[in-house]
């Protein structure tokens, strides 16, 4: 695929405001178009770029170019590294489509094996004699060698073992830091995001202020966690903190380009409008004097110009045309390996946002027109309406003769008699009920105290 | 039921008899001679029973009003043992006469030892198939045989007034003819009664004749009384089962639903036949009354009903979870699965009930969501069969109360309404009244309660021993020490 030629088109802009000898990570990556493969794994480095690759090849449907793309550009990055597991699963998804040179390579497995157990005798026997000499720090450089040479060979669980049994010979903060920086990445790949939520905790705790990025990387990772936990507003939180010095130190988990996504959507689908408008970039509203938008995030979504076209549509009302970005970036969506899970629920929550938000400011709506709006039906929207207005989210009652939706605003004052009433008769059928079950009990317990004397 | 009496030594004597007339004639008069005759009646008991001459034609010589006291003891001896079916119409319409003219007063004296047995399971319990069965269904009266679970044998005194009655209203089942017993029965509860706050014996059996007579509004009005002082378990589950099924029959499903819930709650350590029974028809009527269910009981049932009621239910909790769902046509293959269990049990009817209920709960539901709707669509959303149907459904509802609407039969139109009640008219001031007044007399309620729970010896002797256990040095003594052990 040839890349300049596929990025040109009216919605995306290249965004060039400083870090010019960064222009190729600030080409808008997540876009409608279809994803550009090589463009998306240089965004990344390390484990995550072959199971992000890997990843795309089994979810991309029956597009065999580009699931050959993807499991080509996995199979050369795996040959870089020292995980024959890993290797033997590429060529045997590869199944031989790619011609000779993305064959099995039996002769590579074997010397990568037989150095990796040379590897770990040597490491074993440097542990061994650190231990007798009783010397903490080399004892933690051993126990987290190991950690990273099962990393490298796939070993998750061993790495983290490792990583972990670094903590008792940890003597300064940094090390500590180290050690919590290594679980975290491990269990993201592992999967075990209850892990990272702990160890983000853990390195967070230090007394002595960190440093910028390490700290922007701890917001990320836990941003990550709570997405995959499904609290969205936590993770928009989150990944809203993260400061811009971030860039791109992070790709061994995830991109800039991610925190925008991850983050917009999220708030998107989470965050009420005061809460929104306050990540809104302020050069969207030359009315507003004041400034309240969050500089750090800004930066952030001009990576994604479709996020934050959307994210602008959504609290500008313009609702079609927000759903429309959405359903375009959909499929892109669905290839990221931890937005998968979520795209759907993130959609359906967006699409509720916006209809509530459609009648809030309204008497009555014309169904007819609200349907054009959100390009359905009128039959369609009125069960979307019916649903919301079953779980209270809308005031409103739809007269379904003339198709309008009528706001319902509970008169307070009868309301409140009612309730009174009900549990003025609450009370008394609960005091009753009472005090029969205690002359029950007290007089079982009457009965067995006359039947003990 | 039998009562049983301990043989004791017997006083010979054939004129005693006659002496006893004469005693019960002369000591009536007063409370002193009273408890005179009350002595002289109980010695001489077992003479009475021995006596074979002894006739109903000798109560004749007695006043039932004036010689209460004796007139009961004769009465009792008389009745008890078989009799043939002429014999025991003779009885019956004696023992009325005698209810009804008789001094309270008198009666509430005479008690003596009764077996308050489990083992009595010669007493029926007889399931007198709900209102709602016989109307809908045409179900002949059923008789099931539940036995009492609880094994225990317990001596308690007992009126021998309760006793008589009791036996009475076996009689008057003997002889089919449960009308007899009702308005007799009425008022033995009534006199019987120390305070309308406390429940009798003879409660429940007042409401199994109004039951198997299918005279409901009579029933009813024994279940207005405000019952918080109750002696016995099994009477007061008894009570609360009929009661419940008596509301139904009256559609009253509120006031079923109180009492239904109170035998579901009430403490017990394993669970017997009467809270099962009750508790399948606590889940009727709560889909019928409120339209919704759940399986889990309130917090304050007994852990031994949270466990059990549910496993013997099954068929019942089935229903409610696919009256949830609130799809008519499954909910109807549900009770069609199981149909042969509703019908054993005598549920049949209820559930028809509840399965027509579901309609209304899902046109009442609508209401919340349209301000106006074509009786086309709400026969659609509801799955009834035509719009005539829907028309029907609504405008049952609308006379019922339930909701407040137009129907517009031009274009086939439902206008659903606000509830037009403001609280603003002066009935509506004095219902809020009444209420804060109930309120208020509960709460004193609650606290007398409090208070003489507070100084019962039992209960702190047993939080004294418990005391022990956490001692935590507290600042103060709640109980006094030497109800320490």
């Amino acid at each position: 695929m040839e890349r300049d030629e596929e990025s040109s088109g009216p919605m995306m802009e290249v965004c060039t405001n400083g870090g010019g000898e960064e222009t190729s990570n600030r080409r808008p990556i997540i876009s409608g178009e279809p994803l550009d493969i090589e463009a998306y794994a240089t965004l990344y480095k390390g484990r995550t770029k072959i199971m992000r690759l890997l990843f795309i090849a089994s979810h991309c449907g029956g597009n065999q170019t580009m699931q050959l793309e993807a499991l080509r550009m996995a199979y050369d990055e795996i040959k870089k590294g020292e995980n024959t597991q890993l290797f033997r699963d590429v060529v045997n998804r590869i199944n031989g489509r790619l011609g000779d040179k993305y064959n099995m390579d039996s002769a590579w497995c074997e010397s990568v094996d037989r150095r990796a157990e040379q590897k770990k005798g040597r490491l074993e026997n440097e542990l061994s004699s650190y231990r007798t000499n009783l010397i903490k720090e080399s004892i933690r450089m051993g126990h987290n060698d190991f950690g990273d040479f099962y990393y490298a060979c796939g070993l998750l669980n061993e790495a983290f073992k490792n990583y972990v049994r670094t903590r008792d010979y940890c003597t300064t903060a940094k090390h500590i830091i180290h050690m919590c920086m290594n679980a975290i990445l491990v269990s993201i790949e592992m999967g075990q995001f209850t892990h990272v939520s702990s160890y983000v905790n853990k390195a967070e705790q230090n007394h002595e202020t960190l440093d910028p990025i390490v700290a922007a990387k701890l917001r990320c990772a836990s941003g990550l966690a709570h997405l995959e936990l499904k609290k969205y507003k936590l993770a928009a939180r989150k990944f809203l903190d993260v400061s811009p010095e971030l860039g791109n130190s992070y790709n061994e988990v995830i991109a800039p380009q991610d925190v925008a996504t991850y983050g917009g959507l999220c708030a998107l689908a989470s965050f009420d409008r005061s809460e929104l408008k306050a990540f809104i970039p302020l050069r969207f509203f030359s009315l507003v004097a004041k400034v309240i938008d969050n500089i750090n995030f800004r930066d952030f979504l001009e990576l994604v110009p479709e996020v934050r076209e959307l994210i602008n549509d959504f609290y500008s009302s313009r609702y079609a045309s927000c759903l429309e970005y959405l359903g375009s970036l959909r499929a892109n969506l669905l290839l990221d390996i931890h937005l998968h899970d979520h795209v759907d629920t993130l959609y359906d929550q967006i699409r509720k946002k916006a209809l509530i938000q459609y009648t809030l400011p309204f008497v009555s709506v014309d169904l007819s027109r609200m349907a054009d709006a959100f390009k359905t039906s009128v039959s369609g929207l009125e069960k979307e309406l019916e649903a919301l207005i079953t779980d209270n989210q809308i005031q409103a009652r739809i007269d379904s003769h003339n198709k309008i939706l009528y706001a319902r605003h509970a008169d307070q004052r009868n309301a409140t008699f009612q309730k009174v009433l009900q549990m003025g008769n609450e009370f008394d059928r609960d005091v009753r009920s009472m005090m029969l079950r205690a002359n029950l009990l007290k007089h079982e317990y009457h009965a067995r105290a006359g039947r003990n004397h | 039921g039998l009562c049983s009496s301990e043989i004791s030594k017997t006083i010979g004597g054939m004129s005693s008899t006659e002496n006893l007339i004469t005693s019960i004639q002369g000591l009536s008069a007063s409370s002193g001679d009273l408890s005179a005759l009350h002595r002289i009646l109980k010695g001489a008991e077992e003479t009475l029973r021995a006596d074979s001459d002894l006739e109903l034609s000798t109560l004749e010589e007695l006043d039932a009003s004036k010689h209460s006291l004796g007139y009961l003891y004769l009465l009792d001896v008389l009745t008890c043992g078989p009799m043939s079916n002429e014999k025991a119409l003779d009885v019956v319409l004696l023992i009325s006469r005698f209810i009804s003219s008789c001094d309270a007063e008198q009666i509430r004296i005479a008690s003596d030892k009764s077996t308050a047995s489990a083992k009595r399971t010669t007493t029926v319990l007889i399931d007198a198939a709900a209102a709602a069965d016989a109307e809908t269904c045409g179900n002949q009266t059923n008789r099931t045989i539940i036995s009492w679970g609880d094994d225990d044998e317990c001596y308690c005194f007992g009126l021998v007034v309760v006793s008589l009655c009791k036996r009475f209203k076996d009689r008057v089942l003997e002889l089919e003819d449960p009308l007899r017993g009702v308005a007799p029965l009425l008022s033995a509860v009534r006199k019987v009664q120390v305070s309308s706050k406390r429940l009798t014996a003879l409660h429940p059996d007042c409401l199994q004749l109004c039951l198997l007579a299918k005279c409901y509004k009579a029933g009813f009005s024994i279940l207005s009384d405000d019952i918080l002082e109750v002696d016995q378990p099994r009477d007061f589950y008894l009570y609360c089962y009929y009661g419940g099924m008596i509301c139904i029959g009256q559609k009253k499903f509120q006031k079923a639903l109180e009492l239904l819930y109170n035998v579901v709650t009430a403490p017990m350590h394993s669970v017997n036949a009467i809270a099962l029974e009750a508790y399948k028809k606590y889940i009727l009527v709560t889909l019928i009354h409120s339209g919704q269910f759940s399986v889990s009981l309130p917090k304050c049932a007994s852990t031994a009903a949270q466990r059990h009621l549910k496993t013997w239910s099954l068929p019942y909790t089935e229903v409610g979870n696919c009256y949830n769902e609130g799809k008519i046509s499954e909910l109807q293959a549900v009770v069609v699965a199981h149909s042969s269990d509703f019908e054993k049990d005598n549920n049949l009817g209820l559930v028809k009930q509840a399965v027509s209920s579901l309609y209304k709960r899902n046109i009442l539901r609508l209401t919340q969501k349209y301000l106006t709707l074509s009786l086309q669509d709400i026969a659609n959303m509801v799955q009834l069969a035509n719009a005539k149907e829907a028309e029907m459904h609504v405008l049952q509802m609308i006379q019922d109360g339930q909701i407040h609407a137009l129907i517009n039969q031009k274009d086939g139109m439902v206008r659903f309404l606000e509830d037009p009640e403001q609280y603003k008219t002066s009935e509506m001031i004095e219902v809020m009244d009444s209420v804060i007044q109930r309120t208020i007399g509960l709460s004193k309620n609650l606290i007398a309660m409090d208070e003489s729970l507070s100084c019962d010896p039992l209960y702190l002797g047993k939080v004294g021993r418990e005391r022990q256990r956490y001692d935590f040095g507290e600042d103060f003594d709640t109980v006094p020490q030497k109800f320490s052990m």
